[in-house]
C-alpha cells in the first residue's frame, strides 16, 4: 500500500475525540500543517491496544506545524514549529 | 450555536496549563526496574505477550486522581497486570492466589 | 510459622510495603512458575537497563561533532550510523534533530514518556511529569528559560512531540573554542539534558 502523501503536502489533522487509545494528540486535531517527512509503516496502535496482534499496517509521517497556527495566543517567534508524528488516516489534504 | 461535544482524556495533556517543572529526578528502586525490564521482555517475546499499546491504553483507563496519585511505575504494573489478565496469560485467579502467598511470605519475615 | 529465605530480590532493604510491589512480585514469579520468563533474563535486562546512560548519547554527539561524513549519516540514518557504536536501537527508529545558529530543537512526549532510552537511560522524573508534558509544546521558550537556557528571539524553537514509533535526540551546537579537545575530551561536555535540547552544552 503507497503513502497517500508526500513531503510538502499541506495536511489537516481530523478533529474528533473518538474513544479508546489514540495517538494523535488533542491539541493538533483540526489543524493544518505540512508534511515534513513519510516516516514508515507500522501496525496500527489503535488496535494493537486491544490485544489484535494483527492490526493492519498503516502509513505513519512527521507533520510540521507552525506555533501561531495550533495555540491562538503563542508568544515567540512566529517561525517557530513543532512536529508530530501522526497516522494516515487521522490525515486529509487541505484542499478537500 | 455550534456545540461541542470533544473531550479529551486525561493523559492528553499537550497545551494545558500547569505549574513550574520541578527538576526532580529519583534512582530507579529494584522493584521498579523489575517492572520495566518485564515489559520489555513481554513485548519482545515472540509471540508477544503483551504490545507496548496495550500498556499506554491500561494506564490511559485511570481515573484521573489515580493517574496522579500512582507514581509511574505504579501505573505501569497495573497495566501490565490487566493486559496480561486480558491476553489470557495470567488469571484473575493466579494472580489472586500468588498475592496471598507473598502478602503472607512478607508477613512471617517482617513479625 | 515458615520463615522463607530462598526467593530472589530479598534484603531487608528491599522489603515490600505496597500493594503494587507486592503486585510486581506476584506477576514476576507467576510469569517464572509458568516458563514465560526467566529469572536470569529478568536479572540481564535489569543489568542491561544499567548498563545504559547518556554516555552513550555523548558518544554519538562528540563523533559528529568532529566527523562531518558520520554526522551526515546520523542525520540521514540515525538508526544505522548509531549501530557503528555498538548501539542497537531494536525495532524503534531513531531520528537525531540538529541544533543549529537558527534552530533549537526540543523533545517531548505529552501522551506518556517515549524517550531514546538506548542512547541516554531511563528518563528523568521532570520528563515525564506533568508540568513539562503540557508546556513544553505550548510555551518551550519559557520551559527552556525555567532549566537556564535563554535563546535569542529571532531563533526559531522546534518542539518534537513523539507520538509513534520515532525516538528522538537533539545533537546540540559544539561549543566555541574546542578546536583542540579530543573525542573524548567532548564526549565528556555533552550532558543528557542537551540532548534532550532542554539545555545547551557549554565549555568555559
Amino acid at each position: 500500500m503507497t503513502p497517500v502523501f508526500q513531503p510538502g503536502d499541506a495536511v489537516r489533522v481530523l478533529k474528533g475525540s473518538p474513544p479508546g487509545h489514540i495517538r494523535t494528540p488533542f491539541y493538533v486535531r483540526g489543524c493544518e500543517g505540512i508534511v515534513e517527512r513519510f516516516v514508515g509503516k507500522y501496525q496500527n496502535p489503535e488496535e494493537m491496544a486491544f490485544g489484535r496482534f494483527d492490526a493492519p499496517i498503516v502509513p505513519l509521517y512527521r507533520i510540521r506545524f507552525k506555533q501561531q497556527d495550533v495555540w491562538p495566543d503563542y508568544r515567540g517567534n512566529p517561525q517557530d514549529t513543532i512536529e508530530v508524528e501522526i497516522y494516515e488516516f487521522w490525515l486529509e489534504p487541505t484542499n478537500l | 450555536m455550534k456545540r461541542d461535544f470533544t473531550s479529551r482524556n486525561h493523559h492528553d495533556m499537550g497545551g494545558l496549563e500547569a505549574g513550574q517543572i520541578k527538576p526532580v529526578e529519583h534512582d530507579y528502586e529494584l522493584w521498579e526496574k523489575n517492572v520495566d525490564a518485564m515489559m520489555v521482555l513481554l513485548t519482545s517475546k515472540s509471540p508477544k505477550l503483551m504490545s507496548v499499546d496495550q500498556l499506554r491504553k491500561g494506564i490511559e483507563s485511570l481515573p484521573p486522581d489515580a493517574y496522579e496519585k500512582m507514581s509511574y511505575y505504579e501505573r505501569w504494573i497495573f497495566s501490565i497486570t490487566q493486559a496480561l489478565q486480558y491476553n489470557d496469560v495470567l488469571t484473575t485467579k493466579e494472580l489472586s492466589r500468588k498475592l496471598a502467598e507473598v502478602q503472607t511470605r512478607y508477613e512471617t519475615i517482617i513479625t | 510459622m515458615k520463615r522463607s529465605h530462598t526467593h530472589e530480590n530479598f534484603t531487608m532493604d528491599s522489603v515490600p510495603s505496597t500493594y503494587y510491589q507486592f503486585l510486581e512480585i506476584s506477576v514476576r514469579e507467576l510469569l517464572i512458575e509458568k516458563g514465560l520468563l526467566s529469572a536470569e533474563e529478568i536479572r540481564k535486562t535489569v543489568k542491561e537497563m544499567d548498563s545504559r546512560g547518556p554516555e552513550r548519547g555523548a558518544q554519538v554527539v562528540a563523533r559528529a561533532w568532529v566527523d562531518l561524513n558520520y554526522k551526515q549519516l546520523l542525520l540521514q540514518n540515525a538508526s544505522y550510523a548509531v549501530k557503528e557504536l555498538g548501539i542497537d536501537i531494536g525495532p524503534l527508529q531513531l531520528m537525531v534533530v540538529e541544533n543549529t545558529p537558527k534552530v533549537h530543537n526540543l523533545i517531548v512526549c505529552t501522551l506518556c514518556s517515549c524517550y531514546p532510552r538506548s542512547l541516554l537511560g531511563l528518563p528523568p522524573d521532570w520528563y515525564k511529569s506533568r508540568e513539562y508534558r503540557s508546556r513544553a509544546v505550548r510555551e518551550p521558550r519559557a520551559v527552556l528559560r525555567e532549566f537556564g537556557t535563554n535563546l535569542p528571539a529571532e531563533m526559531e524553537v522546534r518542539v518534537h512531540d513523539s507520538t509513534a514509533d520515532l525516538r528522538y535526540l537533539v545533537l546540540p551546537l559544539r561549543p566555541e573554542g574546542t578546536q583542540h579537545l579530543t573525542e573524548d575530551e567532548l564526549a565528556a561536555l555533552v550532558k543528557r539534558d542537551s540532548m534532550i535540547g532542554i539545555t545547551t552544552v557549554e565549555f568555559y
